[in-house]
């Protein structure tokens, strides 16, 4: 049984398993479809942690990523690397504080089986300090990484407290975008959504156009994203955007009430709208299949 | 809703005032309209107060907003407009709405564990 269909009988007889697909950089509605192809890799995105919350939002907080941990080293085929899309920590003013939960972060995540794993910051890790407490921990907020021929961009939209990525990151990017053939597969990740997704309640990136701009002369890239806590797609252009799921609590769909307020905890459907992705690249990086899971796998 | 503003920013003597576009077009007028009701705001973490305003369509209002403790942001995402309210400063900002409705406010610079509760509205009735 090739991998892909493994996953297709999985969302189909597990039930609580939603699974979508996207081909290229085009949004696909249904569910999973066998195919003859075995994915050229795969990673796994992780979102939105805030190591620290407490509050009624999820009672569970202090486990919730403990279980998910549990699920993505259950994964019958181990992803070939992790990544965190900020937010590991929910925020403090007290740096002692928020270096403990950052340290405590990193102990729990240190259980992965998977050992390359890629972090970056939210802006409740970074943003009142600039990310100073962050990289102590985890290093530089933004870098590259080339994975089987699929270049690899962590953005940094969060260190400085206004959204803003900055002149001196743009420079960087641009740099390092001046390296690649147009054709190159290209996966972005950030925090923030690039785009002004719902600026009423703070989910843009101030100049999240400039770095869009640069980005659209490629013809395969791809963003995947956090911060928002739902599965959301979206396209400028040609380039997809994809945020992910949380690991803390739901939040409402853009616009759709008043307030950004997180959704209740349903004691009833415990981790409801919670949860992690795979992201399995196909045809050389130039085709991204997107499956999402829960926090604990029925 | 359209409302009359600019992006127009000019510093006097540790003042920052966002002049409307009606104040522009009143220079031209032979009698001076009224000087704008001013209207005191404060923004603090994690809140503005008052966090509703109510206005009058066709009323020129100056909201002189003073920050408390940290550079909160004010972004106006209906007016294509956003303020950085500093600290030790009176931000000034020239608003003459035309039509009734809302006209949502955020604090678009992360302040702590509450941001996302620091938001606002005007209310403008007929």
């Amino acid at each position: 049984m090739q991998r892909r269909d493994f996953l297709a009988l999985t969302a189909l007889g597990g039930g609580a398993v939603f699974a979508s697909g996207l081909a290229g950089c085009a949004a696909r509605a249904g569910g999973m479809t066998a195919a003859n192809n075995y994915g050229d890799f795969y990673f796994v995105q992780l979102s939105d942690t805030h190591w620290g919350y407490q509050g009624p939002a999820n009672p569970d907080a202090a486990v919730t990523l403990r279980k998910a941990v549990a699920t993505v080293n259950a994964l019958t085929t181990p992803p070939e690397f992790i990544v965190f899309t900020g937010d590991l920590t929910h925020t403090t003013d007290d740096p002692a504080e928020r270096r403990r939960r950052l340290a405590e972060f990193k102990t729990i995540v240190a259980d992965l089986k998977v050992k390359t794993v890629r972090f970056m910051p939210g802006e409740h890790d970074a943003s009142l300090d600039r990310g100073a407490a962050y990289k102590e921990y985890f290093g530089e907020t933004f870098y590259t990484f080339d994975h089987k021929g699929v270049h690899f961009i962590a953005v940094d939209n969060v260190s400085d407290p206004g959204a803003k990525i900055g002149d001196e990151q743009l420079a960087w990017l641009s740099a390092d975008l001046a390296k690649l053939d147009k054709q190159a597969p290209i996966v972005v990740l950030t925090h923030r959504p690039l785009f002004d997704l719902a600026p009423k309640w703070d989910w843009a990136t101030r100049d999240g156009a400039q770095a869009v701009e640069l980005l659209m002369p490629f013809a395969n890239v791809t963003v995947f994203y956090g911060h928002i806590h739902q599965e959301h797609h979206q396209m400028t252009g040609h380039i997809a955007h994809h945020s992910a799921k949380s690991l803390i609590f739901p939040l409402p769909a853009p616009g759709s009430q008043p307030n950004r307020t997180p959704l209740p905890w349903d004691a009833s459907t415990p981790y409801k709208g919670l949860g992690f992705r795979e992201i399995e690249a196909e045809a050389a990086g130039r085709a991204l299949k997107v499956t999402e899971f829960p926090v604990v796998r029925a | 809703m359209t409302v009359t503003h600019t992006g127009r920013r000019r510093a006097l003597k540790g003042v920052f005032v966002l002049a409307g576009a009606a104040a522009l077009v009143r220079s031209g007028l032979a009698q001076p309209a009224a000087e704008p009701r001013v209207i005191e705001m404060t923004a603090h973490r994690f809140a503005y107060e008052p966090k509703e305003i109510a206005l009058r369509a066709g009323e020129r209002v100056v909201v002189a907003i003073r920050s408390l403790d940290f550079v909160h942001g004010m972004n106006i995402p209906d007016l294509g407009m956003r303020l950085d309210l500093v600290p030790g400063r009176v931000t000034r900002l020239e608003l003459q709405p035309k039509a009734p409705g809302t006209i949502d406010f955020v604090c678009d610079n992360f302040c702590g564990d509450g941001h996302e509760e620091m938001h606002g509205r005007f209310v403008v009735t007929a």
